[in-house]
Formats: C-alpha cells, sequence, structure tokens
C-alpha cells in the first residue's frame, strides 16, 4: 500500500474534545498532530498510550491506534507495547498527577530503561479530572480543596530528576507556544531511546495561580539562551535550577545506546509474528537439560 | 526389598544442602526410579534450618513422604526438627560426634564424620560426596550415577578434583560398611526401568517451557519467591527464540507492561506470588475490560502480607476468583502435576487469546518448587489458537469499513485487529466503551456491552475437572493444585483399605464447573475438601456454585504442604462421622 500523505488532519480523530475551553491540553493535541505530520508518520504507525486524567484523553482525540490505560500507568503499558512491536511510534502520555504521583516509579525506571519511547507529560500542577486537589508538582503552599491551608509539601521536579536519573532527552514545552512545542516534540519522538517532554499545560479551571500569564511572564526560553549547553548534563542541571524549573526548550539530548541493543536475541521485529509453537527440536533440546 | 525410600538430608542454609538433594534425586531418577523432591527452607540465605525430601519409588510419586526412612543430618537441629516424622527402624546418618536423638524409639543414630572425612581429603564441601557414599552403602544403591556425576560436575576442574571427589564418596561408602553394613531394609528393588522418556524438572520451570512452546514472547515480572524460577528460566532461554524478559520495578508496572504486550499483538505474561498478585488486582480489571488478553500465573505461597514467604499455602483462590473491582470475564485454571504445570500454560494463552480476558493459572510453592519426575512433554499436544485475531490480508478485507473493535457477537467475542494494521484505527479504553471503543456513560451500552463481555466464557473449552477413581463413591476428596498428589495417594491407601475412594482434582476454577462437580459428588458417601488455607476458601466456593452445606475439609495452614498420610487420617475421622450419624 503507497503511504498516503499526512497533514496535521490526518490525527483530527471522530471525536470533538472535551476539555474546558482554554485548556492547555488544546495546544498539546495540536502540535502532537503537527508533528506527527511533520514527521511523515501514517495515522495508523503510531501508538498513543495514555493515563488517566484530563491529559489522558488525548488518546480519544488523537487519531492513532489508542490504548487508554488506568490512573498512572501509561508507561509501563507503551513499555509492552513498544517491545512487542517495535514497528510502532509509541508516545506515552498522561498529567502530572499520573505521572509524577501514582505513577512515579514507572517514571523513574522508564528513564533508566531507555526504551525507544516517547513520554509527554502535560503538567498543569494540578489535579484537573478529579477537580482541582493538590498534584506532586503544585508549589509549596498551593490552596486546594485537599490543602486548604496550602500545601506542606514541596513540589517534585522532574526535569531535574530526569537529569540525575540519566535520561537521554529531556525538554519542556509550552503549550502556547505552538511551534517551539512542535519542534521540540518531533525531536522527542526521533530522539532514540526514552524522551521526556514535559510540557507546561495550563488548567484554566482548577488552577488559578499558575495562569498562561503567569508561566509567560516567567519562563525562560532555552532555545535561545546561547549559555545553554544542552549537551551537557551538569550545566543543564544548573540552569534547570537557575531558574526555578521554569523553562523552555531542549534542557538536555544526547543518544546513547538504547534498551534493546542491551537484550540478546532480540529481533526488533513485531511479536504477533512470533506466535507459533515452537518447534519440536527446540523443546527436545530444552528437556534435555533435565534428561 | 521395598518399593519406596525416602531420604532427606538436613543442615544450615547455605552449605549447599539443595544441591545435595538434587544430586541424589537425579541419581535415582537415572536408575529408572520414579522421584519427588521438596525443599523445605527459610527466608534467609545463611543460615537456619534447611532440608530436601527425596521420595524414591517404583511407581510415579506426586506428594512429600509421610516419614523419612534415612536423614543426612549436617547438625543437631536438623535432627531435631525432623526427628518427628522418622519412624522405628529409620537411620540418622549424623556429622561428627555428640548427636543427640531425642527419645528411644527404635532409630538408629550413625555417627560419621562427614566434614573431617572430606576436609582429611582436601575440602570440606565434599562432605556431601561423603554422605552420598554412606547413603549408597546403606541402601545398596549402585555408585555409578554418582561418579558420573562427579565427572560431569568437576571434570572442567581438572583430574585431581574428581579423584579427591571419587575418593569422598568411597570413604564414605567405607566407613559405613565397616560399622553399620548394608541395611537390608532399605534395599531398593530395581526399577526394572530405563529413564527414557522421563524428566526431573521443577514445575516453575515446566511452566516457563510451556509458555515458550505455546509462543510466548514476553515476560515482565518482579522477583518473588516461588515464582521467580519462572522468570529465570525464560530469562535465559527466550534470546534463543527472540523473546524478552523486563524486571519490572513493581508487579503493578509487569501486569501493564503484559497487557500492552499483548496489546500489540505478542503473547505476553508475568508470574508472581501472592504478594504481587495483590498489587496486579487494577490492572486485571484492565485487561477484562479492554478485553485485552493476558497470562498471570500465581505460585501461591503462605500469606497474608509478606506471610511465610518460603512455605507453601493456597490462600490466594479468593483472590483469584474475585480479585479487581468490578465485574469482568476471567478464567483460572490450576495444574496440580508438573507435568501438568507445562500444558497447563501452554494453553493458557489459547484461552487468553481466545476470550480476550485475563487467565490466571493458579500454581503453588508445592507445585512450582518441587523437582519431580514428570513425562516428557509431547509438544504435538500444544496448539496454537490465537481465536479471533484477524490478520492477513483477506481476513481484514472482509471487515474493512465496518469493523468494530468490540462488536456485539452471540458468543461475546469480538474480532480483534493489531495494532499497526492500516485502516482499522480504533482506540481501546479502560474507561467504558461503545462497540467501537469510544468511551461513554449511556446506560443502555453500558449494561449491553458489560454482559456481552461477561457472555464470553459461557462456554470454555477446558476441563472442569479430573476424576480419579470409579464414581458415585463411598469417599470423595476434592482438591486442586499440589494437594492432588497427595489426595491421590492417600486415595490408593483408602481403597487398598476397603474404602471406595475417588479423587477430584479441579483443573478450572473458574468458570466454575459446578455441574461436573456436582455430578461428581452425587451420591458419594461422604466429601472431603482438602486445601492449603486456613478458611476453606474452595469449600467456600464450592458451596457457594453448588449449593448445600459445608462440606468437610480439612485444612492446613502451617507451611508445609499437606501430606498423604494427613488426608487418610482425616478421610477416616469423616467417614467414620458420617456412619457414626446414621447410627444415631
Ligand atoms: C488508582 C486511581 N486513583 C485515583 C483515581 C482518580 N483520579 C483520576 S485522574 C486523577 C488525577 C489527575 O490528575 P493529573 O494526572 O494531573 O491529570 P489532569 O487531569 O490534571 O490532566 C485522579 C486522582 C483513579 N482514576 N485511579
Ligand atoms: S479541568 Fe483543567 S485540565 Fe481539565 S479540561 Fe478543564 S482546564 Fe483542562
Ligand atoms: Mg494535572
Amino acid at each position: 500500500m503507497s503511504a498516503a500523505l499526512v497533514s496535521p488532519k490526518s490525527f483530527v480523530s471522530e471525536e470533538r474534545p472535551t476539555w474546558c475551553p482554554g485548556c492547555g491540553d488544546y495546544g498539546v493535541l495540536q502540535a502532537l498532530q503537527r508533528a506527527a505530520a511533520q514527521l511523515g508518520l501514517q495515522p495508523h504507525e503510531i501508538a498513543v498510550v495514555s493515563g488517566i486524567g484530563c491529559s489522558g484523553k488525548i488518546s480519544s482525540y488523537f487519531n492513532a491506534y489508542g490504548l487508554h490505560v488506568l490512573h498512572g500507568r501509561s508507561l509501563p503499558c507503551a513499555i509492552g507495547v513498544k517491545m512487542a512491536n517495535p514497528n510502532l511510534t509509541v508516545i506515552a502520555a498522561g498529567g502530572d498527577g499520573d505521572g509524577f504521583g501514582i505513577g512515579g516509579n514507572h517514571f523513574l525506571n522508564a528513564i533508566r530503561r531507555n526504551i525507544n519511547i516517547t513520554y509527554i507529560v502535560m503538567d498543569n500542577q494540578v489535579y484537573g479530572l478529579t477537580k482541582g486537589q493538590t498534584s506532586p508538582t503544585s508549589a509549596h503552599g498551593f490552596k486546594s480543596t485537599t490543602s486548604p491551608a496550602g500545601s506542606a509539601e514541596n513540589p517534585m521536579h522532574p526535569l531535574r530528576l530526569a537529569l540525575a536519573n540519566g535520561a537521554g532527552f529531556i525538554a519542556q514545552g509550552f503549550s502556547a507556544e505552538r511551534s517551539q512545542l512542535v519542534d521540540l516534540m518531533v525531536r522527542a519522538i526521533q530522539h532514540k531511546g526514552f524522551s521526556l517532554l514535559n510540557t507546561i499545560s495550563p488548567c484554566v479551571t482548577f488552577n488559578k495561580v499558575n495562569t498562561y500569564d503567569w508561566y509567560r511572564e516567567r519562563l525562560h526560553n532555552l532555545d535561545e539562551d546561547g549559555s545553554h549547553n544542552p549537551a551537557d548534563r551538569a550545566s543543564a542541571f544548573a540552569k534547570v535550577m537557575e531558574h526555578g524549573d521554569l523553562v523552555r526548550g531542549l534542557v538536555y539530548a544526547e543518544e546513547g545506546p538504547s534498551y534493546d541493543e542491551f537484550i540478546p536475541g532480540y529481533t526488533g521485529g513485531s511479536m504477533a509474528d512470533m506466535v507459533k509453537r515452537a518447534d519440536a527440536a527446540l523443546v527436545d533440546k530444552l528437556m534435555a537439560e533435565y534428561r | 526389598m521395598r518399593t519406596e525410600l525416602v531420604w532427606k538430608v538436613g543442615g544450615q542454609q547455605g552449605e549447599g544442602i539443595d544441591s545435595t538433594g538434587i544430586v541424589f534425586l537425579n541419581a535415582c531418577h537415572s536408575l529408572g526410579y520414579y522421584t519427588f523432591g521438596y525443599r523445605h527452607f527459610m527466608s534467609r540465605i545463611k543460615g537456619g534450618h534447611t532440608n530436601y525430601q527425596v521420595r524414591v519409588a517404583t511407581r510415579p510419586v506426586y506428594a512429600v513422604g509421610d516419614q523419612t526412612d534415612i536423614l543426612i543430618a549436617f547438625d543437631q537441629e536438623s535432627i531435631d526438627y525432623n526427628f518427628w516424622e522418622l519412624p522405628a527402624g529409620a537411620f540418622v546418618i549424623a556429622d561428627g560426634f555428640g548427636a543427640k536423638l531425642p527419645e528411644e524409639r527404635g532409630v538408629t543414630l550413625a555417627e560419621v564424620p562427614l566434614t573431617k572425612i572430606a576436609s582429611d581429603l582436601g575440602n570440606s564441601l565434599m562432605k556431601n560426596m561423603v554422605a552420598m557414599g554412606a547413603t549408597c552403602e546403606l541402601t545398596g544403591l549402585p555408585v555409578e550415577p554418582f561418579e558420573m556425576f562427579i565427572e560431569r560436575q568437576f571434570g572442567r576442574k581438572g583430574q585431581e578434583v574428581v579423584k579427591a571427589n571419587l575418593e569422598a564418596l568411597d570413604a564414605g561408602r567405607k566407613y559405613v560398611r565397616e560399622r553399620w553394613g548394608h541395611q537390608a531394609h532399605f534395599k531398593l528393588v530395581d526399577s526394572g526401568m530405563k529413564p527414557d522418556g522421563r524428566l526431573v524438572i521443577e514445575g516453575d520451570y515446566a511452566a516457563g517451557m510451556g509458555a515458550l512452546t505455546a509462543g510466548c514472547r514476553f515476560l515482565a515480572a518482579y522477583p518473588i519467591t516461588p515464582a521467580s524460577m519462572i522468570m529465570e528460566y525464560l530469562a535465559v532461554h527466550f534470546p534463543k527464540v527472540g523473546g524478552v524478559v523486563i524486571q519490572a520495578e513493581d508487579e503493578i508496572a509487569a501486569l501493564c507492561m503484559a497487557i500492552g504486550a499483548n496489546w500489540a499483538g505478542a503473547r505476553a505474561m508475568t508470574s508472581t506470588s501472592g504478594p504481587g498478585f495483590s498489587l496486579m488486582q487494577e490492572a486485571i480489571g484492565l485487561s477484562g475490560l479492554t478485553e485485552t488478553p493476558v497470562v498471570i500465573v500465581d505460585v501461591q505461597r503462605a500469606g497474608p502480607a509478606t506471610g511465610l514467604p518460603t512455605k507453601h499455602e493456597q490462600g490466594d483462590l479468593n483472590e483469584i476468583i474475585y480479585g479487581s473491582h468490578g465485574d469482568i470475564p476471567r478464567i483460572v485454571i490450576a495444574p496440580g502435576t508438573i507435568e501438568e504445570c507445562f500444558y497447563a500454560m501452554a494453553e493458557a494463552f489459547n484461552l487468553a487469546d481466545k476470550h480476550q480476558c485475563p487467565v490466571i493459572v493458579a500454581m503453588d510453592l508445592y507445585l512450582g518448587m518441587s523437582r519431580g519426575t514428570a513425562n516428557e512433554f509431547d509438544v504435538s499436544r500444544v496448539r496454537v489458537d490465537r481465536g479471533a485475531l484477524l490478520s492477513g490480508p483477506d481476513a481484514l478485507a472482509k471487515v474493512r469499513g465496518q469493523f468494530e473493535r468490540f462488536a456485539d457477537t452471540p458468543s461475546g467475542i469480538s474480532p480483534r485487529v493489531l495494532p499497526g494494521t492500516p485502516g482499522f484505527i480504533h482506540l481501546t479504553t479502560g474507561d467504558e466503551h461503545t462497540w467501537n471503543g469510544r468511551i461513554t456513560e449511556d446506560t443502555k451500552i453500558r449494561k449491553a456491552i458489560m454482559d456481552k463481555r461477561l457472555r464470553k466464557i459461557d462456554e470454555v473449552d477446558y476441563p472442569g475437572l479430573s476424576v480419579r477413581g470409579d464414581v458415585p463413591a463411598d469417599l470423595v476428596l476434592v482438591g486442586f493444585g499440589a494437594t492432588t498428589g497427595s489426595l491421590w495417594e492417600a486415595a490408593d491407601r483408602l481403597n487398598a483399605g476397603g474404602t471406595r475412594t475417588a479423587v477430584v482434582q479441579l483443573t478450572r476454577l473458574w468458570p466454575f464447573p459446578a455441574e461436573e462437580l456436582t455430578a461428581a459428588l452425587d451420591g458419594a458417601g461422604s466429601v472431603l475438601v482438602v486445601e492449603s488455607n486456613a478458611t476453606g476458601q474452595l469449600a467456600h466456593l464450592i458451596r457457594s456454585r453448588i449449593g448445600g452445606d459445608l462440606l468437610p475439609t480439612l485444612l492446613k495452614y502451617d507451611g508445609d504442604p499437606i501430606r498423604p498420610g494427613e488426608v487418610e487420617m482425616r478421610a477416616k475421622e469423616v467417614i467414620a462421622d458420617v456412619s457414626g450419624a446414621r447410627i444415631a
């Protein structure tokens, strides 16, 4: 079959988004549609594996094979998908609560594993879908229904965590800076290995502190910062700290060997094609150990 | 001459007790005997009592022995711990001098300086070979298999090492010959058989081999006793066939990875034990709701919480049958012998593919970690049936343009197309959804699609039970998993004693084979449900599915497997109760 020409529209599903008007997630969805078109991918070549949250709905609205799983579990599901069919471009997606709270352990270990998937977090520093509770990235003092006196906890720093844990591709985008976001998505998907794209995606309904304007005033554009070297992990870390994580652009990128290169016998083909009964001769060999 | 011998070696963990047991077991296997080996161990690496019991017989054996005839004790603790199972006439070979038997009961204490003899020959580790020599002398077993083992095992280390070990073997024989000679009553009749067509293997390894044979190419798991051996087995052998083992960060991730891999078209599984199985509950529902096949092995151990991590139990049954919130179709099968582990595992993948739901293989420590004789696995008995998986241009052409992933069908089973296929894009969501996979809260669809999913297991082509003996019987013993072996043996004895006894092994626990079980129990004089847990989970399951009173039970939950003799004893009580009631 000859590949059909794709445009961002090719990735618009039959379902209309139900996000609140103005929600940052619209920008993330549109950026992803543009990035996929720019990469020349066909919808059927992509699997979007999303968690639970407003953000997790992205798999409903993006036209590709979608797997919408459990709260916090997009990464392990995506890893299974990618290992079973490496021909698929696998994008895991979800919210800050999904990825850094309930799924935090998967985040840390997915980095370590360096499987070739892209992880897009829509970070709004709040729990959107459950109506506005404090999230792992909410600022200290953030007031919400579950922390009426202000959050007593310090926020998680996903970029710093990813840097410290050895991630090979780390970027932060801003939903309202569309062309930069598209560019970061393209590079994240092209990166061989695990890539983290944390995306500032404001929740206009439940986060009245961290608004579009709040971010606009503060986000430092790393891509225009001549003193930033995305090939140097230590200085990238210093840069992120210097700006209190309020950066946008490429934080760090360095391609290293990916997981499958260390898996003996890994074919790189689809495991669906391997489902057949093992040869009697092979089983005979396996049994020989126990004769 | 006897047709069966029970031998045990005991000592501190970390001093090679297991490997000694396995050497003995393998040697007996090579002499054509049937074997069954059970490992008793503790949750620590060094120190603490451990023992390995090997049953050797001229007929198949599937259970630990009630008594031990010969105990090799490397320390006093091994004597004290195991003395209760030594009958009159038993022999204790104690290492060194000064050991004591707890009481006078016609048990012989044979003090043999195993360690000293080995040290004098150059290496105290060879004390195990001295013990083997002593065993051969006592029982009259030929030494050749042990000599062959030494050649094979130590050949690489040079002739020096081989020679020293052979000397150790011989020194053990000599020491015993000079003091106790050959004990005629331990003499096993010649097996008259060759080991051809048989294996000695652990249930976990058999399960791993079954999965590989059935085309499984992905396992994600988190290490846990007694399931790790499945993972370790596949980690070694998957590379030969392009398969992958991922050590996940936890069991939630493990099951989610397996679900993702199945969704993408692989045959994928996870293996775990109780604590990990508990963590998997939410994702079991994900497989159920999204109709994504997945195979989960639960090699049960003694719970709750961390419980007795190295001990046997069948206490996960409720969770296996009912676990996860909401209602989902699931299939639960339960192999009862090492051999069955292979075939059950292989078939689990067909069931998962066919019914597009989680399939749980309920195993237990006693089954997974016991090493014993099994008939060679017959690959031709394994078939691969992927169910309603549409692939290839012809199959796809037929449904192109009208494909609904969760289409309503009479069987409830909806054809599946794998991601990556052009023209069949769809969403698979763990939210309730429409026939084509779109999230919905429509009450009518919700009800209809729930019914569709649950309908998928109305008919499951997997035997519900296996009955041994004729029914109706005076007594029917009911159980599942590794308990089956003890039931068979108890039944043999009860039959020999004149009680017509049948054994019902539940091979499929869900959907529960209510009709078959009702038929098998019909007209039984007495019924005894035997299970390794404290609350009678199986007995309660049976009552909930077939009605009637709660059946009499034998419940054991001290961490040790149920022995044939215990079943026999309890069976006699139950029969007496019933006849007593009749007289009254
Ligand atoms: C195991 C589990 N716990 C809790 C929930 C309820 N829940 C759904 S989404 C969510 C938080 C969503 O926040 P986030 O991940 O930041 O996504 P957002 O809605 O902000 O995009 C919670 C707590 C759930 N679905 N599953
Ligand atoms: S609640 Fe917030 S995150 Fe959710 S859709 Fe509305 S704006 Fe977006
Ligand atoms: Mg959020």
